[in-house]
């Protein structure tokens, strides 16, 4: 096991693995996607006070959680980066931004065109809301971070930093709706306790979420394979690959 | 339940429909996004060893 992790960190290894990996992941996170809408859109039933606008949740809560998910991931892969001096770590870091960030503004517009019917407001400066485009910003430092920084080590060890910092950010967007008395509605699927949900609207929920979670590891491993190039340019597999010898 | 009926979503099409769009557009550009850049990496790689290779 040992063993397989470091041969994983060597990035030739890396490179040709995460290509094995993608195909797989690419089927079942379609696979996911296709069951998840089909239940989601068609079977399950129309909520008795919302109507179909409920719908927008199957992307809105699963974009919502990944959101956060991928900030802790990419704070984590920072820290393992700065400590360990992992080049890996420090990839994956900085290759989660863009799709976090996509997550992020997936989770604000949805919950806009979700907020429009049922709120009667675009927007509101709730905690939730507000916390939540803090998360966005957050994002867009560390993509504009690591663009401005010439020398990538240096950039992912800064970028890192400024992740781990911006961390504060998610207990805050998670309790926001316990701590203040916020528009946006309480959680209804948590890990402890019976969820509050239907249970057939629960089953597309979770394998939205799934789906998202699929495609995440995918277009992770896709820009982490691209950045790996980046870096090796300069080594013979590289050069071998790119069809020279 | 009949096609048009799915397509209305019980008056919220522009919302629901929007939203799904938006999320299509999103999760497709993120995908398409590395596949080009592995590409014009691949690419940029071999012509500036090619060109190096013609130097000495």
């Amino acid at each position: 096991m040992m063993l397989f992790f470091h041969k994983l960190a060597s990035p030739k290894y890396f490179y040709n693995f995460a290509g094995r990996l993608i195909p797989w992941l690419a089927w079942a996170c379609l696979l996911f996607f296709i069951t998840g809408l089909y239940y989601g859109l068609v079977k399950a039933p129309p909520d008795y006070q919302q109507g179909d606008s409920y719908r927008i949740m199957f992307i809105h809560v699963p974009a919502a959680w990944m959101s956060m998910f991928v900030y802790v991931v990419m704070a984590g892969a920072g820290i393992i980066g700065l400590v360990w001096h992992i080049k890996l770590a420090e990839i994956v870091a900085v290759s989660s931004a863009v799709v976090g960030a996509s997550f992020t503004f997936l989770a604000l517009v949805t919950g806009s065109l979700w907020g429009k019917p049922m709120w009667g407001a675009w927007w509101v400066w709730d905690a939730r809301l507000t916390s939540e485009l803090i998360l966005l910003f957050l994002y867009l430092g560390v993509i504009a971070l690591y663009n401005a920084i010439e020398d990538k080590r240096t950039a992912a060890r800064s970028t890192a930093i400024l992740a781990v910092v911006g961390v504060v950010n998610i207990p805050i967007i998670h309790y926001s709706v316990e701590w203040w008395n916020t528009l946006h509605q309480g959680p209804t699927v948590s890990k402890f306790g019976a969820p509050s949900i239907a249970i057939s609207m629960l089953i597309p929920l979770l394998l939205m979420a799934v789906a998202f979670k699929l495609y995440y590891a995918l277009v992770v491993l896709m820009r982490a394979r691209c950045e790996v190039l980046d870096r090796e340019r300069n080594t013979q597999w590289v050069k071998e690959l790119a069809g020279l010898k | 339940m009949s096609l048009t009926e799915f397509l209305h979503m019980g008056g919220y099409a522009f919302y629901v429909w929007t939203s799904y769009g938006i999320a299509l557009i999103v999760l497709l550009a993120n995908l398409l996004l590395p596949i080009r850049q592995r590409r014009k990496l691949l690419a940029d790689i071999a012509r500036s060893a090619r060109r190096a290779r013609r130097k000495p």
